[in-house]
This record gives C-alpha cells, structure tokens and sequence, in this order.
C-alpha cells in the first residue's frame, strides 16, 4: 500500500509537469488549429533561463520563476510575430515545418552558448516528511501545488475574462470574429504568451526536480505533452491537464509492475488504443467538416 | 547554369581528390581522433582532445617522430561524433578515406567505440579506443574472435566488474546490493550484468535489477522499487551526467543508503553537477591523479599548466593511446597503415601514464591494474588499487 502510494505521488509529479506543458500545445492549437513544434525547446529555454537566474543573477525561487516565465513569453511571442505570422494563410504543412525549424534552432543556439549540461542550484530549502514510509519531499508538493494553482488560473482566465472570451470566440470561428472588432493578433499574441509562459514554468519545475539540464531535454518531454495534450484533446484545456496525468500515471505504473524497459512502448500502446476508441481525445468533440 | 552548376560539383571532386591523394607519402604522419565533443557526454570529448592535442604537440616540440632517417611531424585531424554511433561510423570513414588517417584514436564511450571499430577492422587501419571498456569493442561480433585493427587502452569491464563486486563485499562489507543501470547502453549494460555475477557468486545478493534508457530524467518508479527490496548499496554504472539526477532522486525519495560506481563517474563534471550529494562514495577507474608515479606526475603538471585542470581518465588514457601508437609507428620505420598495425600488436608491455599495460598474443586488450577512488571535499582521492 505504502509502494502505490509512493509511486502515486510519483505520477503526480510527472503528471503536473506533462500538463503544463500540454498547456501550451493545446491552447496554440485551439486558436490557430496549428502545433506549436517549438513548445518543447521552449520549455528547455524556460530551464536555462531558470539557471541563469539563479546561477549567475543569485535570485531565489520566486524571481527566478518569474523571469523564466517572462522571458519564454516574450520569445513566444516573438517567434509568433516573425515566424508563425507570415504564414498564416499558408498551407499548414508550412507552419508546421517551420516551428519544426524554430524548435531546431533553439536547441542548437542553446548548445553553441552552452555545450555541457548544466546544473541548477537547489532554490528551495529540501525537506523530506516521511508517513507511514511514504516519503514526500518539499519539491514535490511544490511542483503539484503551483501546477494546479497556475492551472485553475488559466482555466479562470479562459472562462471568465474578457480576453479569455476573445480567444474562445477566435477558436470558434476565425471569419466572423475579425469583423466583431475583437483585435485578432493581439488576442493571439496573448495566448502565445500565456501558453509558453507556462512552459517556461514546467521548464523551472522540471530542472528543479531534476536538475541537469541540456539543450535536448525538451525533445522528448516536448513530445510526450504533446501526447498528452491529443490524449486529452487537442485544443480543450481541461483535456490537456487530464491527458498530462494520463500519461504520467500510465509510464509510472508500468515501470512499477513492469520491467521499466516495457515503459514507453506500454504506454504509447495505450494511448494508440485510446485513441482508436476515442479519436477526438478524451474530451474533444468532433468538428463535422461543413461541406 | 547548369553546366556551371556541373562544372563547380566536378571542380570540387577534384579537389576533395587532390588533396586526398597527398596524404599517403607526405610529409606529415596523419593521425584521427574521433571524440565526444558534443552530445550527452561532451565533458569526456572535451578531455580526450586536449590530451590527443598535448601529445602531438610534444612530439611535434620534439622534432617529430624519426622515421628511418628523417623526422616527420604529426599532424593531427580531429572529428565531431556528436554523441552519436552513426556518425562515430562516418567520422571513421571520413578519417580513412578522405583524410587518409595513419591509426585512428577514440571513439571514448563503447556505445560509439563499437560502430567506429567495425569500420577500422573492415577497412584495415588500426584504431585505439582510449576508454571503451565493453569486451565487444574488440571483439568480432559475428565470430567474437578477436578484431585484428582494433585495441584499447583501457582495462575491460569483466575486470572491472568484478573489482567493484569485490569491493563492495570485502572492504564495504554489503550484501544486499541493487543495481541501476541504462540498457540502452553497452558499458553500463555490460558492467551491471559483470558484476551481478561476480557479486552473487561471491556470496552477495541483487535485490534488485533495474534499468532505464538512454536520455531518461526521471528514475522515481524505478528507485521506489529499488526502496521496497530493501538494498544495503546501489550500484549506478552510468554516465556522469546521469548519476547525480539519479542519487538526487533517490534521496528525495528516503534512500539513505550509500552509492558506488564505475570508471564513467571520473569526471569533474560528475561533481559539479552532484554539489554535495555524492560525497564519501566509491567508484573503480583507472589511474588516480594524486598518488601517482614520477611519469604520471610530469603528465599531470605538464597537462594542468596548460588547460588549467587535473587530467581526468579519459586524458590520461588518450595520451596513453598516442604514446602507444608513436611506439608503433616508430618501430613499424615507416608509414603504412599495415606495419602499423602489425607493430601495435608486437607490443609487449607499454609504461603509461595509467599504470603498467601488458598485451597478450593476438588480442588488443590489455592487463592492468584498477584504483577505487573517494569522492572527497568535491575531489577524487585514491583508496585502494586493485591488481588483475
């Protein structure tokens, strides 16, 4: 009982960090029915920024979560502008390879700066509180703790704010929406940046749970939010943080009963069967195409 | 257009040609260091070509190497692997055919080492792997005879898992040991599986047997379940930008139990990325930089006032590596790819800096000693040696 219990929290954490990043995938979806390649070295900016922050500016947890997010915004909403815009209109295969190309260039701009792996400081006090054999350390609370909190934000800032309004709408219909006067690219710049910002914060998250970090780390958490966010959904928000755990529960599970070589190949099988089942993910509705 | 187009493709075959063709008989010895500069494993790269780039600047100083009676100098070509066995492949190829290498030095990491070896046996040039210590790099993977072109400078693994499981039985007096190891790798697949059997024939036990792949950041599930089988020691034979994630994780999890390793912790690295988590742990590699000989202290100076560090293993065995090629080259008189090769394997022991080699009859491998070293005040520091 003690064992499932541990690797539950296990999950948890690995979970929350999934969907944060799954976020970002399913909110960029959402607005411009496009993915976001790019999400992924995002979220490994938001760790070297992380260790920037505390390596060379001394800040603590706070300011330095604060700056990672920032500045993976500000770079979102950059590439958005530069590289996402000029091709709106262009086929999507186009867009895609681009943020495919903005993915490759973040990683290889990161590793011409820095090519060894670095370390990120311990910028929480580490506490451990044992229950029963059960271990729960400081940064796991954390980690699940400001996951959810900066999710249920997201989730108030989509239902409930004026902005969050404008982006349903721009969701809904990108023709009508326009002509409404609501301002369209702000509104999608706006998204860029809350969608990356949070993967800057998975970023600092991950490299404090597992703090040696290199320009490659996002490839493959990259890919499996991305996972997670179809699992779930793609473009449901609510969709992309059950996937996220979905998928964390799932590789913990079978590399608990399992040898853990079985892993990823169980785990992707299972989502392969999920998807035949229910191919618009979890949550997500069919959009019949109006002929 | 297009026939300009054709012309300039034409124009640089040619060129590629021309300058291939000068190699041979020149009037440099040309020899390829294939190294980990970037990838996962870019400190163990980076050490490899300052030593490859030491060596060849002292015999360079020293007029060259005398062959009959002209002295040649030695011209290095170093090349990128990138952390990858297909390109280890390439960099092989492309040393051979296009810059017309001599002897080949590296690939470091067996995962690499072993691709790399295939081309150098295939196309007959000989090549030393300074750190590779899985048995199958020198081995022929069909036959598993001996590879003819192909040695090392290192101890292999069979040696070295056995010492660590000897070790943790006799002067640690553990006997419950788990392991972690990645199996995607071929060293750390190799060494776990050495030292299981050495460790359970000895009177040990192996708890538990758990494994990951290559690139992996999170080991929770795994080192739950090493915590459920109870363990006295927790053997991680992985690369040194894994351990540190791995003894965090575990103490984040209430393991208290101490770790031990194998030669792939031997990087400063390794500590800079463990801050104090490793400190008081074990690990067997190959020569330690502060009790050592009148030879490996001179490497050691001459090495620290250059780059500003201490030497660690993968330097010293890839100077080791030079200094046993330039032995053969010198006793081979001339440069064909061929009497190198031949000279390499009449060696019969060889001084390094790593210690007293010894090579058997007709197999690259040689016989020497292991040290354990402590990971003290964030340093390594000799413990105890272990002899063959």
């Amino acid at each position: 009982m003690t064992y499932l219990l541990q690797q539950a929290l296990n999950a948890l954490q690995l979970g929350s960090i999934y969907a944060l990043i799954a976020l970002g995938y399913t909110m960029v979806y959402g607005i411009l029915t496009m993915i976001n390649f790019a999400h992924g070295d995002l979220f490994m900016v938001g760790a070297f920024l992380c260790f920037v922050a505390a390596t060379y500016l001394k800040l603590s947890f706070v300011p330095s979560l604060l700056l990672s997010m920032a500045g993976v915004a500000l770079l979102g909403v950059v590439i958005e502008k530069w590289a996402y815009k000029p091709l709106r209109q262009a086929p999507r295969v186009s867009a895609i390879i681009t943020a495919l190309g903005v993915g490759i260039f973040l990683e290889n701009f990161t590793l011409a700066l820095c090519p060894y792996p670095k370390h990120i400081p311990p910028l929480i006090a580490h506490e451990m509180w044992s229950f029963g054999g059960v271990s729960i350390s400081s940064l796991q609370i954390l980690i699940i703790l400001l996951s959810i909190l900066l999710m249920i934000l997201l989730d108030f800032i989509v239902r409930r704010t004026m902005v969050g309004m404008a982006m349903r709408a721009i969701s809904w219909d990108k023709t009508i929406v326009p002509l409404m006067g609501v301002p369209v690219d702000r509104v999608i710049s706006i998204t860029f940046a809350i969608g990356t910002s949070l993967g800057g914060a998975a970023g600092v998250m991950y490299g404090l749970a597992y703090p040696v970090i290199d320009p490659y780390m996002g490839i493959m958490v990259g890919w499996k939010a991305f996972i997670s966010a179809v699992v779930g959904g793609i473009g449901n928000i609510r969709g992309a943080m059950i996937g996220g755990f979905i998928l964390g529960g799932v590789e913990i599970l079978v590399a608990a009963f399992l040898p853990s070589t079985y892993r990823d190949f169980v785990a992707f099988a299972f989502l392969l069967v999920l998807l035949i089942f229910r191919p618009y993910g979890i949550l997500g509705k069919p959009h019949p195409q109006k002929v | 257009m297009k026939k300009s187009c054709f012309l300039f493709v034409a124009l640089m075959f040619l060129g590629f040609m021309v300058t291939g063709c000068g190699g041979g008989g020149g009037n440099t010895i040309r020899i390829g260091v294939i190294a980990e500069l970037t990838g996962d494993v870019p400190a163990v790269g980076a050490s490899c070509k300052n030593a490859a780039e030491m060596a060849v600047k002292e015999i360079n100083d020293a007029g060259g190497l005398q062959l009959g009676d002209k002295k040649y100098k030695v011209e290095l070509f170093i090349e990128d692997n990138a952390g990858k066995a297909d390109q280890s492949a390439s960099a092989a190829q492309k040393l051979i055919t296009q810059q017309k290498v001599l002897a080949i030095i590296g690939p470091n990491a067996s995962r690499y080492a072993i691709p790399a070896s295939e081309i150098a046996e295939s196309s007959r040039v000989a090549l030393i792997s300074p750190w590779s210590t899985t048995p199958k790099t020198t081995l022929d993977a069909k036959s598993g005879a001996p590879k003819k072109y192909v040695f090392r400078a290192c101890f292999i693994d069979p040696f070295q898992g056995r010492v660590v499981a000897k070790f943790t039985l006799d002067n640690l007096n553990l006997k419950k040991a788990a392991v972690l190891y990645d199996v995607a790798s071929e060293y750390n697949k190799g060494i776990a599986e050495f030292f299981k059997e050495t460790y359970e024939k000895n009177g040990g036990k192996v708890v538990a047997f758990e494994t990951y792949t290559t690139n992996d950041k999170d080991f929770s599930a795994q080192l739950t379940k090493i915590k459920r089988a109870r363990p006295e020691v927790i053997f991680l034979p992985n690369y040194y930008s894994e351990v540190p994630l791995q003894i965090q994780q575990a103490k984040r999890l209430g393991i208290s139990v101490p770790f031990i390793g194998s030669d792939s912790w031997g990087s400063e690295e390794m500590v800079k990325l463990c801050g104090t988590d490793c400190e008081g742990y074990y690990f067997s590699t190959h020569y330690a930089a502060d009790a050592a000989t009148p030879v490996t202290i001179k490497f050691i100076d001459s090495y620290k006032a250059r780059y500003g560090a201490t030497p660690d293993d993968v330097a010293a065995l890839t100077y080791d590596s030079f200094g046993l090629l330039f032995q053969a080259i010198r006793s081979a008189g001339k440069m064909d790819r061929q009497a190198v090769r031949d000279a390499l394997a009449r060696i019969p022991k060889y001084e390094g800096v790593t210690g007293l080699m010894q090579f058997q009859e007709g197999s690259g491998d040689p016989i020497k000693s292991a040290v354990i070293l402590k990971i003290k005040d964030g340093k390594f520091v000799w413990f105890a040696n272990a002899n063959p």
